[in-house]
Order: structure tokens, then C-alpha cells, then sequence
């Protein structure tokens, strides 16, 4: 893992004694809540509906023990003893008083972690593939970019007042587990004839109000010229972008009002100029990152632990169907673990939760931790042997629900139980639809299905790319929700269709049975998974079938 | 100006503690819905935003929100969003409902 230098250690602690004292001058009354306000955000600090909260950034969702053990620590000393780690691979602490932020910084920075650029109009933390250098698909671990982009983009001057904030997306694979073409910029190593590894570049994706997949601007960048290359799509839309309207702001509308062959033209115009003057960053600066991302020491000592425990067990046998992804190397095994127990909130741990994960990792997996856009923790790089022994600690700890790409695997953003943005609820939305489908126990047979749910417009529950998402509005003072189906947020990527009118809460879970029916009824076999069965059969039996259920319903009653 | 269909409240942050207050008749916060001033009338509506505003340095984001006044007197919140502020988020107990 990346350790940070002396530069990143003071620039964290000097932006820390800033924002203590500018916290000190609000609560003294010298500056006022606009002046404030910026400087927060700048922080990661947002007021939400009942409080404050604190979004702590994850760069490229990777972590460690000692990190994680810290975010435990911050839950129960500053917060109530939980955090909810969210589809952009931060951290939310939900309760925060605002005079003990500073102290949390401060304990942040104690571990080489901050609150930085997690809001406000700049480049975001950058998101990568969770399985980053563990797949067993992936060319080459992209975190070294994604790392050299952190440090590009951290306090660039350039590009702190963009039209509107900015997420770059990352992954080394074919497979594309990152959401890339959802994102304003997406990155996916690619080789070129030579083979050698570079980048494919996808600009002006995007959900939102919007939704968009994103536009190939060019199919190679050597790695070389990717960070001038960046600087020119940036420079494009900061001084192109609109400015006039929030909800026009983001380039995804640049790219769509201008056309992609134009702006194309636009980016490679600005590249030629830049690609002169740019200062590559120093040698020594990308060895030492690439370094730092070196694969752990793997133990190839051959064992049958594994097999044995799948043949003697049928609950460690589920859960290594549903959590266990295969490793680049084959001793080892790639463990999500789910926090997505039936019932539960999606993406939530406790501290003593936290905890579990660090020592698990510390003891079984290099001490490497992933957080994952799909709201899961990921242990990375765990010996195959080892697996029986990690899913008996998870289980203890309630963390060893097997249900990874399954029905109760669901995305949903905070919704209006805590975001001053949300028209409504998201998360009791997900607990009913597992608690019910769990009943039913057909969530195996039902095979993979992604339900992504957003609490309003700007869809930070992904809905737009879940296979059935779902949107909660304020339709007159009630909450109801719209459902949209077909959505794919891999690199088929797709944004699904809306089926019709929205649903009252009491009527939505009906809608979601009648919809994963008419899935098992018609599908070919049992191998069609549902984005399968959807592409063929299009949207009309789903629709038919809530629409008229909705109908009969109405008349009976 | 328009006549307005309900009562309404004034609402804040607290700036300390990020909690959901009330504006009181005295001029001053509570963290009970019930306690808070209620205005009939448009005119008594900015007044009381009027009061609200003029304290930066202890709260954060006043607005008006609609109220309805329930069988005890006492205003009673009239959108959802503004019921689950009384209360706090449905996933924990956690903020009002625990607290108050």
C-alpha cells in the first residue's frame, strides 16, 4: 500500500490546523454560515437532516488494519459506535458534534487518511476496481495510476472551482466492476499492438437527472501521456462547461450538447498544447508508487483445507458460491464480505465490526481491506486455505451473509433517513425487499440480480444501472417510487427503463414480486439470469404484469 | 401576498450540534416540534424567519416549514420530511426519538 511522504503527511495536517481554526471562527461568530459553508464542504463536512455528518475518503476504496481500526475508534469516541461506507468507497459518519471534527481529522491523519475533496465542485476521490490487483482477470493493477491521480488532483490549482464536481473511475480489467462508463471520466487498462498496457478513455458519463454512458474519446493513452491527456479533458470542460444552471453542469452535458466527435477535436487539441508544456512527474516519484502497490509475498503452499470444508459444510460451501471470487493466484481466493445481513442497512458496520475486518485482514489477508461501490468489504488477497477459518470469524461477528450479487445484495444511498437532498426513503425500502424475499427463500434460485435504490434525482444508489433500480420521489407530500428495469453498470453498460407511474411504498414490494415472477416463469432455463431474460424479452411482459396485478388489485378492492 | 394554506414553523440546525430546533415565541430554540411559535398569517410567518435569521451564530439554514395544529393545540408537522426531523432516521434509534 501506498505510505505517504512527508509532503502528503504535512499538507493533511497543515489542511487540519486550517479548518480547526476556521471551525473556531464559526463558532465565535466571525464567519458567517456562507463563509463557512465552502470551507467545509472542503472538509467533508455536510449538514444533513439530523445532523452533521463527516464523509471520510477512501482513495481507490483500499485501506488497511490499522486504518480500519482507527475508523472503529472514531465511531465509538466521536460518532455512535458505527459507519456507513458508501458507492463512492468513502466513509460516512453520520453524528458528528461539530466543534470534535478537528479531533477527528486529526485522529484521520494519525492514520494517513482525510476528509479532502469528498465534496464541492473538484475531482473527487477516485474509485477504482475493488478486486484491483487481486483479480485473476485484470491486466495490471491500476491503483499506481489511480494513486499518481490522487496526487495530481489533490489541491490542483486548475481544477478546484470546476463548473460542477468531477469522478474519475478506474479499472485494470475487462470485467469492469468499477461502473466506469457511469462516471465523468472512466479509465479501462487496455493493451495496445505492441501490448503494451495503457488506457481506454470514457468521458461524459453519468447518472443524476441525467443519465448518460459515458463516450469513448480515445481507445489507447499510454500510461505516459495519461495525466496530460486528463488535464486536457479538464481544461475543456472548465472553460466550456456551463456554469448557468447546476443540473447542466457536469460534462456529461458538454459532451452531449457539443457531440462527441467536436469535443473529441476539442480534447485533442488541448492535448497537443499540454502534452508540450507538461511536467511528467518525476521517475523516482512513479517507481516509488508502483512499488508501493507490489504484490504481497503469496504462500503457494498447496492445501486441502479448502475443498475439504466446501465438501463437510454446506453453509461455508454457500458462501464460498455467492463471496468468494477467483484470485489471480490460484492458492488464493478474493473474500467480499457482505453488509448486507437481511434486514440491515446496507453498507453499515459497527465499530466492533470494523474491528473483525481489521484483525481478519491483518492475520489472513496482507492487511489489505477494500471498500466497494456495492457497499461490501472486500479482503483481497486471503490464502484459499485460510477462507474456512475467515468465514467462521465472520459468522460470529454477523458478517457472514452469503448473498454477494444475489436479490439482498442491494445499493441504497441514505435516503431521506439522513440526506437533506433525499425526497425520500431508501433504506427501509431495501431491508422490506430482503426481509420479504428471504421468507420466500428463493434468492438462489432467483440467481444473480443487482436492485440499486436511490432517494432522489441525483441517484447516488446507482438505479439507473441496477438490473431493477428504484427512485424514490415526493409525489404530492407521499413518498412513492418509480421503478426502471434493465439497467447494467458493467461493461455492457446500460441505463434501464422506466416501467411506468411509480408505486406507493405498500405497493412496491408487490411490483418487485410480480416483476421477479415473470422472470422465473419465463425464462429459458435456470442459467438466463434476469438481465439476460430482460434483454430478450424487452420490457413488456414486466410491465404487464405490475401494471395489471396493480389493476386487479384496485378492482378487488 | 398569497394567503397561505397552513401555520407554519420555523426550522433550523443547530450549529453546534447539527440537531433539528424550533423557533419559540420567546425568540429562542427548542428541540420539541410541539414548542415551536406558530404563525397564522404570512406577515407573522417572516416575522419569525426575521428573528431566526438574526441569529447566524447559533443556528444554520432557518426556513418555514407548514404545520398543522393538532388536538392538543400544539403545531404537528404536515410533510413527511418534516415528521421524520421530530424523530430522527427509521433504521437506528437514534437523534429525537431517542433523546427527547
Amino acid at each position: 500500500m501506498y505510505a505517504y511522504d512527508d509532503f502528503d503527511a504535512d499538507f493533511v495536517r497543515a489542511r487540519v490546523a486550517d479548518f480547526r481554526k476556521q471551525v473556531e471562527r464559526r463558532i465565535d461568530g466571525s464567519l458567517t454560515e456562507d463563509e463557512f459553508k465552502p470551507l467545509r464542504l472542503m472538509n467533508g463536512l455536510y449538514l444533513q437532516l439530523h445532523a452533521y455528518m463527516l464523509r471520510v475518503a477512501i482513495p481507490y476504496g483500499t485501506l488497511n488494519s490499522r486504518q480500519m481500526r482507527q475508523l472503529a475508534m472514531i465511531a465509538e469516541r466521536w460518532d455512535k459506535g458505527y459507519g456507513h461506507f458508501t458507492t463512492r468507497q468513502n466513509v460516512q459518519f453520520n453524528w458528528p458534534k461539530l466543534k470534535d471534527v478537528p479531533d477527528i481529522l486529526d485522529a484521520l491523519a494519525d492514520v494517513e487518511m482525510h476528509a479532502i475533496q469528498t465534496s464541492g465542485n473538484c475531482i473527487r476521490n477516485v474509485t477504482a476496481d475493488h478486486f484491483a490487483g487481486a483479480a485473476a482477470d485484470e491486466i495490471e493493477d491500476p491503483r499506481p495510476t489511480a494513486e499518481l491521480l490522487r496526487q495530481w488532483s489533490t489541491d490542483h490549482p486548475e481544477f478546484q472551482f470546476l463548473p460542477r464536481k468531477f469522478k474519475i473511475a478506474i479499472t485494470g480489467s475487462p470485467n469492469d466492476r468499477a461502473v466506469t462508463k457511469a462516471h465523468d471520466i472512466g479509465l479501462r487498462m487496455v493493451r495496445n499492438a505492441a501490448g503494451e498496457p495503457g488506457y481506454e478513455v470514457i468521458v461524459g458519463g453519468g447518472l443524476g437527472r441525467t443519465p448518460m454512458i459515458g463516450k469513448t474519446v480515445r481507445d489507447f493513452v499510454p500510461k505516459v501521456d495519461l495525466l496530460p491527456y486528463l488535464e486536457a479533458i479538464l481544461r475543456v470542460y472548465n472553460l466550456a462547461g456551463r456554469r448557468d444552471n447546476k443540473y447542466k453542469a457536469r460534462i456529461k452535458i458538454l459532451v452531449h450538447e457539443t457531440g462527441t466527435d467536436e469535443i473529441k477535436a476539442m480534447m485533442e487539441e488541448a492535448f497537443a498544447e499540454q502534452k508540450a508544456v507538461f511536467q511528467a512527474p518525476p521517475a523516482d516519484l512513479v517507481a516509488c508508487i508502483e512499488a508501493a502497490f507490489a504484490p504481497p509475498d503469496f504462500d503457494n503452499t498447496q492445501s486441502l483445507a479448502f475443498d475439504r470444508a466446501q465438501a463437510d459444510d454446506p453453509v461455508f460451501r454457500s458462501f464460498v458460491e455467492t463471496n468468494v471470487a477467483e484470485h489471480r493466484n490460484p492458492a488464493y481466493g478474493i473474500v467480499s464480505v457482505s453488509l448486507k445481513p437481511v434486514g440491515g442497512t446496507p453498507g453499515d458496520a459497527s465499530a466492533d465490526q470494523m474491528r473483525v475486518l481489521a484483525d481478519l485482514a491483518e492475520r489472513y489477508g496482507h492487511d489489505e481491506l477494500r471498500v466497494s461501490h456495492e457497499q461490501n468489504i472486500i479482503l483481497p488477497h486471503v490464502r484459499k486455505a485460510d477462507i474456512p477459518a475467515v468465514h467462521a470469524a465472520l459468522k460470529k461477528a454477523g458478517l457472514a451473509t452469503a448473498n454477494i450479487g444475489l436479490l439482498s445484495d442491494i445499493i441504497a444511498c441514505p435516503g431521506m433517513d439522513y440526506c437533506a437532498l433525499a425526497t425520500a426513503r431508501s433504506i427501509p425500502i431495501a431491508q422490506e425487499i430482503a426481509t420479504h424475499f428471504d421468507a420466500l427463500k428463493l434468492e438462489r434460485d432467483i440467481g444473480p440480480l443487482k436492485i440499486k435504490i436511490s432517494g432522489c434525482i441525483n441517484a447516488c444508489g446507482h438505479h439507473h444501472v441496477g438490473h431493477i433500480g428504484i427512485l424514490g420521489l415526493d409525489k404530492a407530500g407521499v413518498e412513492n417510487y418509480q421503478i426502471t428495469l434493465g439497467g447494467d453498470g458493467t461493461e455492457t453498460a446500460t441505463i434501464g427503463e422506466r416501467t411506468g407511474p411509480g408505486f406507493a411504498a405498500e405497493d412496491l414490494i408487490p411490483a418487485i414480486e410480480a416483476i421477479i415472477d415473470t422472470y422465473l416463469d419465463l425464462r429459458h432455463t435456470g442459467e438466463e439470469t434476469f438481465l439476460a431474460a430482460y434483454r430478450r424479452l424487452g420490457p413488456q411482459p414486466f410491465k404487464d404484469a405490475i401494471y395489471d396485478g396493480q389493476r386487479a388489485s384496485a378492482r378487488a378492492a | 401576498m398569497p394567503r397561505q394554506k397552513h401555520p407554519q414553523i420555523v426550522t433550523a440546525n443547530d450549529l453546534f450540534e447539527g440537531d433539528v430546533i424550533y423557533l419559540t415565541g420567546e425568540g429562542g430554540w427548542t428541540r420539541v416540534h410541539g414548542d415551536a411559535a406558530v404563525a397564522d398569517d404570512p406577515d407573522e410567518a417572516q416575522r419569525l424567519l426575521a428573528i431566526a435569521q438574526a441569529q447566524p451564530a447559533q443556528i444554520v439554514g432557518a426556513y418555514l416549514a407548514d404545520a398543522a395544529i393538532g388536538p392538543d393545540g400544539r403545531p404537528q408537522p404536515v410533510h413527511f420530511r418534516e415528521a421524520f426531523r421530530t424523530r430522527g432516521p427509521s433504521n437506528y434509534f437514534h437523534g429525537k426519538q431517542a433523546e427527547l
